[in-house]
């Protein structure tokens, strides 16, 4: 092959790379399915909210996971940090607008991201996971300590959030005002995620995750890279703590805990890391079947969850969306 | 310091524990030179190249280039210098096709990798460059491919692709050959002996017939210390050379 006079773009690596940004047909159907969920089931919109500010913490989870391949436990850090800024602004009286309140939990969250990133990212593997549990649990004593401001293990609860826009109140008995704002927050925090993992700052961390000694060897500053996706990551983490605090009008120790970061894992995981689209699949698959377990099943219902976990693990290490793709490659198999 | 060498170490060392791996070598490479570093097993080969790329700091000694002292420099910083390296074993982006494994190091090297705004394959100069240097290596007809499907030969090229994408002014190819089966390894010599000829090529290999078609100067380490250097001819005359190196291959 030669060079044709055109140049290269015509060449179908040229053209797989330029068009895998490209909006798919398929893509608006998840946040048109949203939107119905809205009309469709007015009373479950709380269990709604719920999922969307899972899928943006599994969201923000894949960004250090799934792209930059950073291992961690300890990724409630930033929900709680979120979550206890908007929480302690608005019940101390300082600041109660929700959306400057989503700034803010973003800027603690990227803030306390870099200042453990700096020093975490110089490890990695088992001491780098211990490390992330490690300064969870610091956090979430240290949220437990500070009982005046925190509300310690009682948390703070009732917080007056302002209505969105001066006009929509929050009300925690129909969260119909929640329900979209939050799926707003969620497109606008996707829509950057999105941008992200394609642009060649994207694609140089998936060469960190696919080969670190490499990355070295091509001049890549790798622990800037990492520390940088892992404070985006973080602000990303502290938005959907904050926007799950305003929901509630509520903040409590559980949002900095590990039962939270491991579940967003499991989601994350189950979803299939490293997609975008894995932290909605995930989220959804796993809140839907933990609900309806719980009901059928009200003592054993995390047997069940359990095991499907087992399968994935064992059958499936790309989530229900490797299924998905190892499929359609099957039936198209010159699609990528 | 017009006779500064391109890249010159001086006495340097290594030692890990007990073990000198690096014995107060003193080496020199010129301009556009081909070079070759031969040596029995465990004889430090790799670790000089460590040395060189600033994988490993040495425990005594200096490395110059052009004169300059870069000895304290780090890794990411002497690419920026020019100095790029293949690896003995395969370390490629195994799931990602082989454009994207050389459009990471051209876009590392212009410049391009921090932006986080355009779709990296908007980048029209970084993938131009990426599908041009593959097709001089005969790559372009596999650029779509992911890289872990390549034959391995073929991955071995990528290997060179990546280091070629940083437009090095030296290049150390530890062993390019290595793990190759014999009906594939022509294409990488073929690919060494059609390199740039303003970069300089330093090569660790076990194939004595790549090393004594390719190399204009050959050095050879033994215990982590230089033991002879010189013109292909005078190595393969040296008697020495010979007992503790050449004489277990098969070679007269």
């Amino acid at each position: 092959m030669t060079a044709p006079p055109t140049g290269w773009s015509d060449h179908p690596a040229a053209r797989a790379l330029a068009g895998r940004h490209r909006l798919r047909a398929w893509e608006p159907i998840p946040w048109l399915l949203a939107l119905a969920f809205y009309f469709a089931f007015p009373k479950y919109l709380g269990f709604g909210t719920e999922v969307l500010v899972t899928i943006l913490f599994a969201l923000s989870l894949d960004l250090v996971l799934g792209y930059a391949g950073i291992v961690t436990l300890g990724h409630a850090a930033f929900f709680g940090a979120g979550a206890y800024t908007v929480g302690m602004l608005a019940k101390h009286g300082i600041w109660n607008e929700p959306i400057t309140g989503l700034i803010l939990a973003a800027l603690v969250a990227a803030l306390i991201g870099l200042g453990s990133g700096v020093v975490l990212l110089r490890t990695q593997g088992l001491t780098l996971l211990m490390l992330t549990l490690c300064t969870m649990a610091l956090l979430e004593e240290a949220a437990n300590l500070a009982h005046d401001y925190t509300g310690g293990f009682d948390g703070l609860d009732s917080l007056p959030i302002a209505p969105l826009l001066g006009w929509f109140e929050f009300n925690p008995l129909y969260p119909r005002t929640q329900y979209l704002y939050v799926l707003s927050v969620l497109f606008v925090c996707f829509v950057f995620v999105r941008t992200l993992v394609y642009s060649p700052f994207g694609q140089s961390l998936t060469g960190i995750r696919e080969n670190t000694l490499r990355m070295h060897a091509v001049g890549a500053p790798v622990r800037r890279r990492l520390v940088l996706c892992y404070v985006l990551s973080a602000a990303i983490a502290g938005v959907a703590g904050g926007v799950w605090a305003q929901a509630n009008a509520y903040v409590n120790l559980g949002t900095l805990g590990l039962d939270r970061a491991a579940t967003v894992l499991i989601i994350l995981v189950l979803g299939g890391h490293g997609r975008l689209y894995g932290a909605f699949v995930g989220a959804v698959a796993y809140m839907a079947l933990a609900h309806f377990l719980s009901k059928i099943y009200p003592t054993a219902w995390q047997l069940g969850l359990g095991l499907l976990l087992v399968v994935i693990a064992l059958f499936a290490k790309n989530g229900i969306l490797g299924i998905v793709e190892a499929a359609v490659r099957r039936h198209a198999p010159r699609v990528t | 310091m017009t006779s500064a060498p391109l890249l010159e170490t001086r006495a340097l060392r290594r030692n890990f524990g007990a073990l000198a791996a690096a014995r107060d070598i003193d080496f020199r490479l010129e301009a556009g030179a081909r070079h070759a570093l031969i040596g029995p097993n465990g004889a430090g080969k790799t670790t000089f190249i460590n040395l060189l790329t600033g994988v490993v700091r040495p425990t005594a000694g200096v490395i110059l280039m052009n004169g300059r002292d870069i000895t304290a420099v780090p890794e990411a910083e002497r690419v920026k210098l020019g100095i790029a390296r293949t690896f003995q074993i395969n370390r490629l982006f195994r799931r990602l096709s082989v454009l994207e494994n050389v459009y990471i190091a051209v876009a590392e090297r212009v410049g391009a990798a921090p932006s986080m705004r355009r779709p990296a394959g908007l980048r029209r100069d970084v993938v131009e460059e990426s599908m041009e240097l593959l097709d001089t290596l005969k790559l372009s007809a596999d650029a779509a491919r992911r890289v872990s499907e390549l034959p391995y030969g073929r991955q071995r090229l990528v290997e060179i692709a990546i280091a070629l994408g940083l437009e090095p002014r030296v290049l150390l190819l530890d062993e390019p050959a290595a793990g190759v089966p014999s009906a594939e390894s022509h294409i990488i010599l073929d690919a060494v002996e059609r390199l740039p000829r303003q970069i300089a090529v330093l090569i660790i290999d076990h194939d004595m017939d790549l090393v004594f078609r390719f190399a204009q100067r050959i050095t050879v380490l033994v215990s982590g210390a230089v033991f002879a250097t010189g013109s292909p001819r005078e190595i393969g005359a040296n008697p020495d050379v010979r007992a503790v190196y050449l004489g277990q291959v098969a070679r007269g």
